[in-house]
């Protein structure tokens, strides 16, 4: 008897747990209504890679703004965003949640290559719009197969290109040293560096030396690197590890001409703690103004900026380029919600995302516009390069264009 | 069928009818997350076998779960095989892999056992990585999700639930008769007392490995199936952090206990969940604190704390435990 | 010559990094019987207690030794209030319990500090140490020698002092010992606080190196695990010395072996550990535990 009544007691719990599942009911526009519209996002707040989680906050926080002032057409922004320790597998979980139980309008800046890997197909097939990924790699340009994705960020093939011409017009008989990270941030620049040098000038490259992410130093690579010859340094390393790299170089007196990539351009992370001195001269491509660079000081972009962490995530770092990262991409994301008027259907979200024209975002380089099309899901892909000379970043050149392939 | 049997066999035969009655009234995102909870669970009944029941730790079992993945999803994209083929494949493949990394690790104890197989799971990124060609490098290798075979009207969702449970029954009634059998004994004996099990004539040297071999093909046929299930694999997805959360999920649900892998499953699936919904500033601390409480309240386990309560119950020889290194709970598993 | 040199000390550098947070965990073992998982996240929690000193002003030794007192407790307070009420149970709860101090650690310092990188000032001059090409840190050697000091310090207390007797035999034998007298719960105790004053003066050692952030100790502790077991988790010296050698071998293999690379260097450590697990079970100078049947 016992038995029996326990087990009548596990049925109607499973019972009850299945039935809570249940969508409460069919909406007209998914995730939309007259007050709200609901916007879903995956960020690693935890793991290897929570030093990125600050973008998903400070999305939060700029959302909170543009509800603080009336929302969007007069709907809030209801913004969901999910851990996903940047493990592919719980990214698939989160995401799968946003959608099939949240019922999210759309997904976006949803951040690493891996994990947007794993719900690129899904994505497409469930026809959501994936927004502005927070990622450098190139495949999420491909409106013909993937009409449901779109990049955000120069990415990172195009940047390495952009340093192989340079190398290529201005010292053409280098030798060439390269460090990386050994993951797919780090291959990518280093596969667009290589195709912009191209077959013939492949040979210019002397070493390659790679890196773990939890690999506690570098040191021995720098050495290697020094001692190859080379003359020429490719640095793609993550603020940790560019510090170490700059410093070390500086230390065993090997002074290469030395591009560091765009993702440790930042003066208060890395050029400071690695040496002002230690950093002159080091080249790299910008796209946006760093935030701890004294030219933008007065700049209304950068104070408008500062003001809103200020009053809207005051526990956010002011020298932390990410938090001014995650406030342009949501300024942009806001734009699409309000040139989508009242039809918020996924249809005309992704419509209104690849109509994007000549739109600026107050902390991109001036000249530097955003542009989509139906045929191309790369919105910002003009990137300058730029020298320090120990003092800020010397914008120099010309705005580089990007090329795609295909 | 003895009485006291008939039960227990009535019990599990309606869990295994409910659980095949969710998919009618479950949303596929749920089904999808029962699909997980039953592969963490066949992976943590491998774990079991090896650390709970024969007493060799292991830290590394996360990189057998990433074999059998990518033994599936390399035989899958490069040559097109029927995603069901790669799963006995993977299995095999695990058995000997397991079994020749259990042969020198005879001669390391406890400790030492636990901290190799933790390098054998710290170096398996790295290897993934390094053998782009076949792996993918860092890029992963995306998959398709199966479609239902024969025409049936299932979801591929829906499909993979079955399929999945399908294969967790069959694993489990596997491992119970091997674990419930002579050769169980034989295993739980080496566990308790190494020399006298040698001196009462068993091959202890064979059997180990034989267990390694065993616990590592379960845990890569685990590994296959999330393969379909996830679709996606990439080196970011077997980081060390994974082999942790099977020996989480291992202590947690009860060690030397079948139906402790399904309770251990339950909460590595889960209550990282639930730990995000309570804190969305500090989630990993809530797991941490559910982490602790649960080894307080039942430091042998969800599967060994029933007991316990069932021993209470019904007033039986409460067994004093000393600090041993792995519980004695062999002969009371469901 | 040069490079191979170079490398070497190099190695060394690193290696001693290694060896820091490995002496904590040995200590740790050696005291208690349990591997502490969250060691290296203790250490870290430390430094960015430091960390919060030195930007409210205080001088960098004042911060320092404050530091290293708040870790004593710490350490004490957490032996006695999270890991006695598992301290019979199976060993792998025990292990449970350490993880999920692991994770606590870990998610609160990024809540209190968040996870932007912070730059961690260094006691030892700026300059480097140049001897003909070969050029070492200054922090590196500093750091390098700090750890030796340390070790010093261990082999002295548990040789030469009454209470460091007292602690080995808490270990050794806990019964035998409280016939004797001695409080086996608070040598424990004073085991873990120790430890952890070990553990926070790797943070500190660290952080200038690799920035401090929440995951600083993530790479640092695996390591610091290989080192221990190269050279066995029963000898402070060998841990220290397994620390070095792992630093170097690494430098070496990425820079000589040329179809492995950089790519498979830490594997190729590795590897070298579990083949000399299989000629050495117990490490390099670790000591096997002959049980009577």
């Amino acid at each position: 008897m016992r038995r029996t009544r326990q087990l009548l007691a596990i049925v109607l719990a499973l019972g009850m747990a299945a039935l809570a599942t249940v969508p409460a009911g069919a909406q007209t526009v998914v995730g939309v209504t007259a007050t709200e519209i609901k916007i879903g996002n995956t960020n690693p707040y935890s793991g290897p890679a929570s030093a990125y989680g600050t973008i998903g906050k400070v999305i939060g926080a700029y959302f909170k703004k543009v509800n603080d002032e009336g929302g969007v057409n007069g709907r809030k922004i209801n913004y969901i965003s999910y851990d996903d320790s940047y493990s592919p597998p719980k990214t698939v979980e989160m995401v799968r949640k946003l959608v099939e139980q949240d019922q999210v309008a759309a997904l976006f800046q949803t951040l690493g290559t891996p994990p947007n890997s794993a719900i690129h197909k899904y994505m497409n097939q469930q026809k959501v719009p994936h927004l502005f990924v927070a990622t450098g790699a190139t495949k999420w340009n491909d409106p013909q197969n993937f009409p449901w994705t779109m990049g955000y960020q120069p990415n990172y093939q195009t940047e390495g290109r952009v340093y192989a011409s340079h190398v290529l017009k201005n010292h053409p008989n280098a030798k060439i040293g390269i460090l990386y990270q050994n993951d797919d941030y780090g291959k990518d620049y280093l596969k667009g560096f290589e195709d912009g040098l191209g077959e013939a000038n492949k040979k210019m490259i002397v070493m390659r030396q790679s890196y773990e992410v939890t690999d506690p130093t570098i040191d021995s690579q720098i050495v290697n690197l020094k001692n190859s010859g080379a003359n020429v340094f490719f640095n793609i390393t993550i603020p940790k590890f560019a510090v170490q790299a700059i410093k070390k170089a500086h230390d065993i007196g090997w002074k290469p001409v030395h591009y560091l990539n765009n993702v440790s351009s930042s003066l208060a992370t890395v050029l400071k703690p690695a040496g002002l001195e230690a950093s002159k001269d080091l080249i790299t491509a910008l796209y946006m103004k760093e935030v701890t660079d004294p030219q933008w000081r007065n700049d209304k972009g950068f104070t408008d900026w500062v003001a809103f962490m200020k009053k809207y995530y005051p526990e956010g770092a002011l020298d932390d380029q990410s938090n001014a990262f995650g406030y342009n991409v949501a300024i942009l994301m806001t734009q699409v919600l309000k040139q989508c008027g009242n039809d918020l259907s996924r249809e005309n979200i992704m419509k209104q995302a690849a109509n994007l024209k000549n739109f600026e975002l107050p902390l991109l380089l001036p000249g530097i516009k955003v542009n989509t099309s139906p045929t191309d899901h790369a919105p910002i892909e003009q990137e300058q390069l730029a020298r320090f000379n120990g003092e800020k970043w010397d914008l120099f050149g010309e705005l580089f264009e990007a090329f795609r392939k295909n | 069928m003895s009485a006291s049997r008939l039960p227990r066999v009535a019990g599990l035969l309606a869990l295994v009818l409910i659980a095949c009655a969710l998919p009618f009234v479950m949303s596929n995102f749920r089904l999808f997350q029962f699909s997980q909870v039953y592969i963490y669970a066949i992976a943590i009944l491998g774990l079991n076998m090896l650390t709970g029941y024969n007493g060799q730790f292991s830290l590394g079992h996360g990189a057998f779960y990433a074999i059998g993945a990518y033994v599936s999803a390399i035989m899958m994209d490069r040559w097109n095989i029927g995603y069901g083929w790669t799963i006995p494949v993977a299995g095999v493949l695990c058995l000997i892999v397991g079994f020749l990394f259990g042969l020198p690790a005879l001669r390391l104890e406890g400790l030492y056992l636990a901290l190799a197989t933790f390098s054998l799971a710290l170096a398996v990124p790295q290897i993934l990585k390094y053998f782009e060609h076949w792996t993918g490098g860092s890029q992963g290798i995306v998959l398709s999700k199966p479609n239902a075979p024969f025409g049936l009207k299932l979801n591929p969702d829906q499909w993979l639930y079955y399929l999945t449970l399908g294969i967790l029954i069959l694993l489990f009634w596997l491992g119970a008769n091997l674990l419930k059998g002579r050769i169980g004994r034989a295993i739980v004996a080496i566990r308790d007392n190494h020399i006298a099990a040698e001196a009462m004539g068993i091959n202890t040297a064979l059997y180990k490995s034989l267990v390694f071999g065993v616990s590592a093909a379960y845990t890569g046929v685990a590994g296959a199936l999330s393969a379909s299930v996830i679709a996606y694999v990439a080196p970011d997805s077997f980081n060390v952090f994974l082999s942790v959360t099977l020996l989480i999920g291992s202590v947690i649900g009860g060690l030397a206990s079948i139906s402790g892998a399904v309770f251990g499953a339950l909460f590595i699936q889960f209550v990282p969940n639930w730990a995000q919904d309570i804190s969305k500033a500090a989630p990993w601390a809530i797991f941490g604190v559910f982490l602790i409480g649960f080894m307080y309240l039942m430091p042998f386990g969800i599967a060994g704390g029933i007991r316990l309560l069932w021993i209470r119950a019904t007033r039986s020889r409460v067994q004093q435990e000393g600090r041993s290194a792995v519980p004695t709970q062999a002969h009371t598993t469901t | 010559m040069d490079i191979f040199v170079q490398q070497v000390v190099s190695g060394l550098a690193t290696g001693g990094i290694y060896a820091s947070l490995a002496l904590a965990l040995v200590m740790i073992y050696q005291a208690t019987d349990v591997v502490n998982f969250a060691q290296g996240e203790l250490a870290m929690f430390a430094t960015y207690i430091c960390w919060t000193f030195l930007n409210a002003g205080f001088p960098y030794w004042v911060a320092f030794l404050s530091t290293l007192a708040i870790a004593f407790v710490g350490g004490v307070v957490i032996e006695r209030v999270l890991i006695r009420p598992v301290e019979n149970a199976p060993i792998l709860t025990i292990v449970m319990v350490t993880l999920g101090l692991l994770v606590i650690c870990n998610s609160v310092a990024g809540w209190i500090w968040t996870y932007v990188q912070k730059p961690f000032p260094s006691p030892f001059p700026e300059r480097p140490f140049k001897a003909g090409n070969i050029v070492l840190g200054a922090h590196d050697l500093g750091e390098i020698q700090v750890t030796l000091l340390v070790l010093l310090c261990i082999y002295l207390f548990f040789r030469f002092t009454p209470l460091g007797l007292a602690m080995r035999a808490a270990a050794h034998n806990p019964v035998s010992s409280r016939l004797v007298g001695i409080r086996v719960g608070w040598m424990l105790a004073l085991g873990w606080g120790l430890a952890a004053v070990f553990g926070a003066v790797a943070g500190m050692m660290v952080a200038p190196v690799l920035t401090l952030e929440p995951n600083l100790m993530g790479g640092v502790q695996i390591y610091a695990f290989a080192a221990a077991t190269l050279g066995g988790f029963t000898s402070p010296g060998g841990a220290v010395l397994g620390g070095f050698i792992v630093g170097v071998v690494e430098n070496l293999v990425g820079t000589y072996v040329h179809f492995i690379g950089t790519e498979l260097k830490f594997t190729v450590a590795l590897a070298m550990i579990i083949v000399v697990l299989l000629v050495r079970p117990a490490g390099l100078f670790g000591s096997t535990v002959v049980k009577r049947v």
